[in-house]
């Protein structure tokens, strides 16, 4: 009884809470937009002053930018007048009815307007290789890799430089000019320097002493060297070295000087995935039986290319931007055209370069930003499946 | 006895075809032959068409006058009295002025960006991204073309100089600054900076011992920069500052005097810079993140500030990752300066493949001595870049 009434004594002396009180919001200051500002841009003396300086340079820089490309820009014109300064009595951005003008040279030179349709048909056929290639989950990517390494470079040669035959009359490689030209050379840069880069590395691989001296020594080589000096050598030496008869036209030595360069860059990419590949591999193929050719095809090959995927797209990126050499040795390509038609007295104007620029920067901006961020995201999708 | 019976029986079986050390014989022969043919065909038709188009080949034509000027000459040097060698010299130099020039500011300003991509600071961070994002992803030919037709083309022309405080004009032939003339005396003070840096390394070296002897550490910031800076100035103030200046004189057409900066010189700095800096940002950025963060939680519960941990912990570490592809990020500005030939500046490839090259028509030799001058600095700076790599390796047991 007494301990009873002591409990209810107890009971009724102390309050206990039987549940917690709800967690209080935390302060205004800390949370929401607020917050995120004190915590992130002002949390230290330091911290503000440097956030102060980033705004300060933001300052700088959009405003100048948009008023460049979109406030002060020209929008319509027939020539330089409409650009100059002295003549509009304002202040002049972005000369873009010059780029409009101009679009149809920036895309395909001074190939013949009646024959540009091929030039079109050539860029969709790329485009669908390409498609069906990056795309994994696309269907059949085995006709898909015949189709982008085999049939498209056969039929864009036919397509672009002329098959009379069939009543598609030559157009001479002089006449190619602007994006044309830089995709083509990227594309062939691109499909050659893949499998040459592979060749080297297995050579450089092998064990076979003078294989691995000849591979180790080119790649060495064109890698010790600047690329615009490869391209001299192609362009200067390479007429040399052939018979007269066989003298290759200006595009062509190009195109071999960087499929060689690119190549060799290659070849060091998919040596680094050849190396990452356990012995055991090796040795487990050679185990069962398979023959050299066969223990690289099936076994080594394809999981060293697979973890090779983003350094390779990252050299494509390299190899995309180093097209711009070529118009150094004088071919027409995308920053050529535009280097030409920036000082056409038509359009001359104190804008007009900057614009040309712009344009160009634009067009690279926006294909080597597309080809990182999918190298990106074939590396994160192979550290997935890396992960145990 | 019954391997060796089976040993037989197995080479009986395998026909000589089909033994992989015939193969391999056989594949490199192939390959020798092939590639002493490609040689063989080259060197032939060569000497055919040198014959044909009546050029003697050799390098008889390196002491022959040159004839040609050059705009930006760190050796003496006269279009009627300089051989082609000396032209040779000359845009080596060049290259080398741009190419270390270069290499120091993509150094600090990838340290600055790639640190600055892993601040704290949202904004920042996100600058520095955008930064690295954009200028990756432009060619180099395109900045180094912008640089200088869009931005330094079209400053102000020669009369209408911006004239910098400090005597200095800036237009659109190029940057002019005055020119220190040394003065009787001035040897003091490079003696008193040789004796600087001397000490400076003599009290870091000291510091550092006493330190690993009695744990006692020295001011050493203070005292090095007192003797690399400090004492050189006092030397300077005590010989009653024996410098001058010659300050550049603007005239009607041209500005005489002081040292000239061209535009070429600048558009490439920058374009080279800029680039470069991008990509080593990215390696610093890697370098710093392959520390692990427990390296930094153990400084922090030993009791060491944020700033020593940085110089102490993560620094030495962080730096064994970044060494090799900051060598590989120097190696290419060293091969991107030769885009100057697009923009006119007198590096290696403009004068000698370009210049020498059209008036001599001795591409072979023109080439092959260019190529040979990038591979010798490439491999010298890799062997540099290594040598300091193994100081900062890690030393295992």
């Amino acid at each position: 009884m007494t301990m009873a009434e002591g409990d209810l004594a107890v009971t009724e002396l102390h309050f206990v809470r039987e549940r917690a009180i709800e967690a209080k919001p935390p302060p205004a200051s800390m949370t929401g937009a607020v917050g995120w500002v004190r915590g992130n841009l002002l949390s230290t003396p330091f911290n503000i002053a440097l956030t102060i300086l980033t705004v300060a340079l933001l300052l700088w820089v959009i405003p100048a930018l948009v008023n460049f490309l979109l406030v002060d820009a020209v929008w319509s014109g027939v020539d330089r007048d409409a650009c100059r300064e002295l003549v509009q009595h304002r202040e002049i951005g972005a000369c873009w009815p010059f780029v409009w003008e101009r679009l149809p040279y920036f895309v395909y030179g001074s190939y013949p307007i009646p024959e540009r349709w091929r030039v079109d048909v050539f860029f969709a056929m790329l485009a669908i290789g390409v498609v069906w290639l990056l795309w994994l989950e696309a269907p059949r990517r085995d006709i898909g890799s015949a189709y982008f390494f085999v049939v498209v470079p056969l039929c864009s040669y036919f397509l672009l430089h002329g098959f009379p035959v069939v009543g598609l009359p030559v157009v001479d490689t002089v006449l190619w000019g602007g994006v044309l030209v830089t995709i083509v050379v990227a594309s062939v840069g691109i499909v050659v320097s893949l499998p040459l880069g592979i060749l080297l590395a297995l050579g450089r691989a092998s064990k076979m002493p003078t294989v691995r001296l000849v591979s180790t020594t080119f790649i060495e080589f064109v890698r010790g060297v600047p690329l615009i000096t490869v391209l001299f050598m192609a362009s200067v030496m390479l007429p040399l070295f052939v018979p007269e008869q066989f003298e290759p036209d200006k595009l062509l030595r190009a195109l071999i000087g960087i499929a060689l360069f690119a190549s060799a860059y290659m070849a060091e990419v998919v040596r680094a995935g050849l190396q990452a590949i356990p012995k055991g591999q090796y040795e487990g193929a050679m185990a069962v039986g398979l023959k050299y050719w066969q223990m690289m095809r099936l076994i080594v090959l394809p999981q060293a290319l697979k973890i090779t995927i983003p350094n390779i797209v990252n050299t494509y990126i390299g190899l995309f931007k180093d097209t711009t050499l070529v118009f150094i040795v004088g071919i027409f390509d995308l920053l050529r055209t535009i280097e030409v038609s920036r000082i056409d007295p038509k359009w001359a104007a104190p804008v007009t370069s900057t614009t040309g620029y712009a344009v160009a920067a634009m067009f690279y901006l926006v294909f080597c930003y597309a080809m990182s961020r999918y190298a990106r995201a074939m590396e994160a999708r192979l550290a997935t499946g890396n992960k145990r | 006895m019954s391997t060796d019976h089976s040993a037989e029986q197995a080479s009986a079986r395998v026909a000589f075809y089909n033994d992989p050390k015939v193969r391999s014989i056989f594949y490199q022969v192939a390959l020798v032959a092939a590639v002493a043919f490609l040689i063989w065909g080259a060197t032939t038709n060569a000497i055919d068409h040198l014959r044909s188009a009546h050029i003697a080949s050799g390098f008889g034509f390196w002491d022959t006058t040159a004839g040609f000027d050059i705009s930006q000459t760190l050796i003496s040097y006269s279009a009627d009295a300089s051989t082609y060698g000396r032209a040779f010299w000359v845009g080596l130099l060049n290259t080398l002025l741009v190419a270390g020039l270069g290499i120091v500011l993509a150094t600090i300003i990838g340290f600055i960006v790639g640190i600055s991509r892993l601040s704290k600071n949202w904004l920042l961070a996100k600058v520095a991204t955008g930064y690295v994002e954009t200028i990756r992803n432009i060619p180099l030919l395109l900045q180094l073309l912008f640089w200088y037709n869009a931005v330094l083309k079209a400053l102000p022309a020669m009369r209408e100089s911006i004239v910098i405080p400090g005597g200095a004009f800036l237009n659109n032939r190029g940057l002019f600054l005055p020119e220190p003339v040394f003065l009787h005396g001035f040897g003091a003070v490079v003696v008193a900076i040789v004796v600087g840096i001397a000490g400076a390394i003599g009290f870091a070296i000291w510091a550092r011992k006493r330190q690993e002897r009695s744990g006692q550490q020295a001011p050493v910031f203070w005292v090095v920069l007192a003797l690399l800076i400090g004492l050189p100035l006092v030397v300077l103030a005590l010989k009653g500052f024996p410098i001058n200046f010659n300050y550049p004189q603007a005239g009607r057409f041209n500005i005489s005097g002081g040292i000239e900066v061209l535009p070429e010189f600048a558009a490439l700095l920058f374009g080279l810079s800029i680039y470069t800096a991008a990509f080593i940002a990215e390696v610093v950025r890697a370098g710093i993140l392959a520390v692990s963060g427990g390296q930094i939680e153990a400084a922090y519960s030993l009791g060491l500030k944020p700033a020593p941990t940085l110089r102490l912990i993560v620094v030495p570490q962080a730096m064994r990752v970044i060494v090799p592809p900051l060598t590989n990020q120097y190696l290419n500005l060293i091969k991107n300066s030769s885009l100057a030939v697009a923009i006119g500046y007198p590096d290696l490839v403009q004068v000698f493949t370009g210049t020498v090259l059209n008036q001599t028509g001795q591409a072979i030799e023109v080439v092959a001595i260019t190529m040979l001058v990038y591979l010798t600095i490439s491999l010298v700076t890799s062997l540099l870049m290594n040598i300091y790599n193994r100081r900062v390796a890690l030393v295992e047991r």
